[in-house]
């Protein structure tokens, strides 16, 4: 694929004329999904798509079109030619664009991860017996992913990777179900086999009758994942430059320091440790680590290269949304093996699910319990808990009502398709926190 | 290209009971002026094929953007191949092929394309309206915008199906952000819910001309208003969150595929079951709900959905009684229960799932005068901001962009941060009012995520506002 793409390039440098430039990103990807339910499959197939976008510049002029690539150079030259052809037609109508600024120097790389991936109706046939005997439903996704920058300037960036991803539910029975995910580059069917077995173990703990909390405030741990779902939010232009300019911003008390977040809590957007590409749509390469939050307070910022023509600073190589890719968030004191111990009475909470801002100048957000989530008593689980709904500020879940990180982290990769299979991911501690609103 | 697939499909078919192929390309342009500059202009045109074969009792797909007739025999051979591998593992609905054999063709109605305004004039257009937002140095971000899809898709079967539809939509933005200090507050028009299917004859019927000094004059309006009060009210809702009310707590319980368990471990189950289908009571009887794709010019309007089943006009809730669930042929062969037209697929690289379309909830006998002179104490929200629901569709938090108190049947000052909560399976049935057909609004939303893999499907929501008693809502932090 990558040897095609350089081909696609090659006939892009020779459609230019005059001083014209062009970026082009390469995006796709050979995908099998498999979905259950009730441990039968309900669709499985394979999905094999590539795109091409191609910003054509001349001076401060330029636009860009994304065009769908067969892979075979026959048919794409004249989809290539035509779109050339549209976006010089277009070009008359521009005005001079004040923000464009695009890598003129940066290097090429290439990172090609290969996989072991089993065959996608044996990947299928392991999930069934996985979950014989049980009510199984999710998604198996797996294959290559591919991503591509080049420039006329002759920078050449090419990312590709073969990985899979499940992603389950065993239900005992409505609402009440335990949420896994396997996912990696080599798929062994005894890490499968010990989630299996680890998922089982909980899903015989949701056996017993189930409580209902009352509206209140409690101590509750949030598991990495459920966590993630809260930082998930704070990506909506907490760490944007341009929403932190604007004012737009859900950190905005944070950035003006009239909040601050606890001084144990230190946010960065870690390239170097995620699974996504380290060049973006302009031609960029992401710094490896770039510390976001730092003793509770704003550090910087994700600055794309059209904020940083807009309000005079340097980019970070941030794409044009300025959210994370790859967020991770410190590691605290708290032993995950202690956790039951110190939430003594208490929720814990495996799962968050559908958070939104209910006051997004006080950064507070909504959301609801979702799957696997226990009531604790003296540090035992004592019975699992009817789905509740959290309303509270993350200065107070992040800031004063946190007691404790958990000293060990997890890298949970994103299980989203929209578009395409993604690759961004997070690693994050659990977190015990004091006084949670729960609200209905 | 129609001609030429059409061809190439009855040269790929592989032999088995059924085989069909979904052609889609879609080409869309945005255009955004932001602060007085405009913004890349982005273009794109999406081509591809999904083949799905259904062979003694297998299913499987292939989708690829690669129409060469190589590639289409590689997808229609990979698509066999997943349902020769999926026999004896796949639900038991594909025992029987539920298939459509339907001929047809649908098209949006355009009166003034796309095309007719030349790309300059478009972006004087909007570098006017952006122009109109900018009113006070307290305006910090602010912007206006098109969004422009012109789609084409085919549908063939193997046992003579052939439905061709072209689609044309419309999306108008305009956003603008009002800061003092360390609060923000933005209004936007109807959070870009005024998209219809069209041309630029849409820009005159949703009032996009007159918008902009209201929407910005509101935003800097809200930064001076009292937060929402806190308690137990009379709401009303206006067309532009009632949308979201409809979709979240009404649309997405009703599907289907939820009720019968496909979307646990992603987008949720639901709290409806198929006994209660014909006998639950799901409001008080002001409540009708119809699922209305043949209403012209909604977003989701269309003749045939992805699986080429014919579309009609059905009602879901007649008189505040669930009567109707939204399943498409595949979900209605697995339950056993009536459904509607509704297998919808994003594109073509994902497989039809059921969706809404349009769903709208039927207009009643109140003038909005009437519905807010009904009200001794309560709040009137306006244009959803936030929304958050329990994966079984029932316990509900919304948040609106701005509100006004409302005493004794009079509409009061403008409050900031309203939002509300309740519960799906009790909040319909305390809708005690409903605004007549001058009141109703024909909206939508581009954006209904769902599905394994995932998919964003566009619907289209008409409302009247409505009033509803005993809601508990509140304000800001």
């Amino acid at each position: 694929m990558q040897a095609y793409f350089h081909d696609l390039v090659g006939e892009l440098e020779k459609l230019l004329t005059g001083d014209e430039r062009f970026l082009a990103s390469f995006a796709g990807e050979d995908s099998d999904f498999v979905r259950f339910n009730r441990g039968e499959i309900r669709q499985a197939g394979t999905v094999s798509q590539r795109y091409l976008e191609v910003d054509l510049i001349e001076g401060r002029r330029h636009s860009s079109s994304e065009i769908t690539l067969a892979g075979d150079l026959a048919t794409d030259r004249p989809r290539l030619r035509h779109a050339i052809e549209e976006l010089r037609a277009t070009r008359p109508f521009l005005p001079e664009d004040p923000h464009l600024l695009y890598a003129e120097n940066a290097p090429s790389s290439e990172r090609v991860q290969r996989g072991e991936l089993p065959d996608g109706a044996a990947a299928a046939n392991a999930v069934q017996a996985m979950g014989a005997g049980h009510d199984l439903v999710g998604v198996y996704a797996a294959g290559p992913i591919y991503s591509g920058f080049a420039s006329s300037l002759g920078q050449r960036n090419w990312h590709s990777a073969e990985s899979f991803h499940l992603d389950w539910s065993l239900y005992r029975e409505t609402d009440r179900a335990v949420k896994s995910s396997y996912a990696g580059f080599a798929w062994r069917a005894d890490e499968l086999d010990k989630k299996a077995r680890r998922a089982e173990a909980q899903l015989a703990a949701l056996a017993r009758p189930p409580r209902t909390l009352k509206p209140g405030h409690y101590r509750v741990f949030l598991t990495p994942a459920a966590l993630g779902e809260l930082v998930e939010i704070l990506s909506w232009g907490g760490f944007s430059f341009r929403a932190m300019r604007t004012k737009t911003t859900p950190l905005i008390r944070l950035a003006e320091e009239k909040a601050r977040l606890h001084p144990s809590v230190a946010i960065a957007e870690n390239v170097s440790g995620g699974v996504a590409p380290n060049f973006q749509e302009e031609g960029f390469i992401r710094p490896d680590r770039v510390m976001l939050v730092e003793h509770g307070q704003l550090a910087s910022c994700l600055v794309s290269p059209r904020s940083a023509a807009e309000y005079g600073v340097a980019t970070n190589g941030a794409s044009a949304s300025e959210a994370p890719t790859s967020i991770e968030l410190d590691a605290g004191g708290l032993p995950t093996d202690d956790v039951l111990a110190r939430l003594g009475s208490g929720l814990f909470v495996s799962n968050l699910w559908y958070c939104n801002f209910s006051d997004r100048s006080a950064c507070r957000a909504t959301g609801m319990t979702r799957f696997a989530t226990f009531w604790v008593e003296n540090g035992e689980l004592a019975a699992p808990v009817n789905v509740m709904r959290f309303d509270e500020t993350i200065y107070r879940v992040l800031g004063d009502n946190l007691v404790d990180l958990t000293s060990e982290r997890e890298l949970i990769l994103d299980a989203q398709t929209y578009d395409g299979r993604s690759v961004h991911s997070a690693r994050l501690p659990g977190a015990l926190v004091d006084d949670f609103t729960l609200t209905l | 290209m129609i001609s030429e697939l059409e061809a190439r499909f009855r040269d790929v078919i592989p032999s088995v009971q059924f085989c069909s192929l979904r052609f889609v390309r879609e080409r869309q342009e945005h255009l955004e002026v932001r602060r007085g500059v405009l913004q890349p202009v982005e273009r794109s045109e999406d081509v591809g094929v999904m083949f799905t074969v259904i062979d003694h009792g297998g299913v499987g797909y292939a989708a690829t953007s690669d129409l060469t007739p190589s590639g289409l025999s590689a997808a229609a051979r990979r698509a066999a191949e997943w349902a020769r591998a999926t026999r004896t593992r796949a639900i038991s609905a594909f025992a029987n092929p539920p298939t459509a054999s339907h001929v047809g063709s649908y098209a949006s109605p355009v009166e003034r394309p796309w095309a007719s305004l030349a790309l300059g004039d478009k972006i004087g257009l909007l570098s006017r309206e952006c122009a109109r937002l900018a009113v006070d140095d307290a305006i910090v971000d602010w912007s206006a915008g098109l969004w422009h899809v012109d789609s084409e898709t085919l549908h063939l079967t193997t046992n003579g199906g052939r439905v061709h539809q072209a689609l044309e939509i419309l999306v108008p933005e305009l956003r603008a952000s009002a800061n003092r200090g360390d609060e923000t507050q933005t209004r936007t028009f109807a959070a870009g819910q005024h998209c219809r299917q069209g041309g630029l004859e849409i820009l005159d019927e949703v009032g996009y001309f007159a918008a902009a000094p209201r929407v910005a004059a509101e935003a800097l309006e809200l930064l001076d208003a009292p937060d929402c009060p806190s308690g137990v009210m009379d709401l009303i809702l206006a067309p532009d969150q009632m949308i979201l009310q409809i979709h979240e707590s009404i649309g997405h319980p009703l599907e289907l595929d939820r009720i019968l368990g496909d979307e646990r471990n992603y987008a949720g189950r639901s709290f409806v079951t198929p006994d209660m289908i014909g006998s639950y009571r799901y409001g008080s009887e002001l409540l009708n709900v119809t699922f209305d794709p043949t209403r012209p010019g909604e977003l989701a309007s269309y003749a045939f959905d992805d699986v080429g089943q014919p579309a009609t006009r059905e009602l879901l809730i007649q008189d505040g009684l669930l009567v109707r669930s939204l399943g498409g042929l595949t979900s209605q062969v697995r339950s056993g229960l009536p459904g509607v037209a509704n297998s919808r697929a994003t594109s073509w690289n994902r497989a039809p799932i059921d969706r809404m379309a349009n769903l709208n909830l039927e207009p009643g006998t109140s003038t909005f005068a009437e519905l807010v002179g009904a009200v001794e104490s309560g709040v009137y929200m306006e244009t959803n901001c936030s929304w958050s629901i329990d994966d079984s569709r029932n316990k509900f938090q919304f948040g609106c962009e701005r509100a006004r108190l409302i005493r004794d049947g009079e509409l009061g000052p403008v409050l900031k941060n309203p939002n509300y909560r309740g519960v799906s399976a009790t909040f319909w049935r305390n809708l005690a009012g409903v605004g007549d057909a001058s009141t109703v609004e024909v909206l939508g939303t581009p954006y209904c995520g769902k599905g394994e893999p995932n998919q964003t499907i566009r619907v289209g929501h008409a409302s009247p506002p409505c009033r509803f008693t005993g809601v508990d809502v509140f304000g800001g932090a």
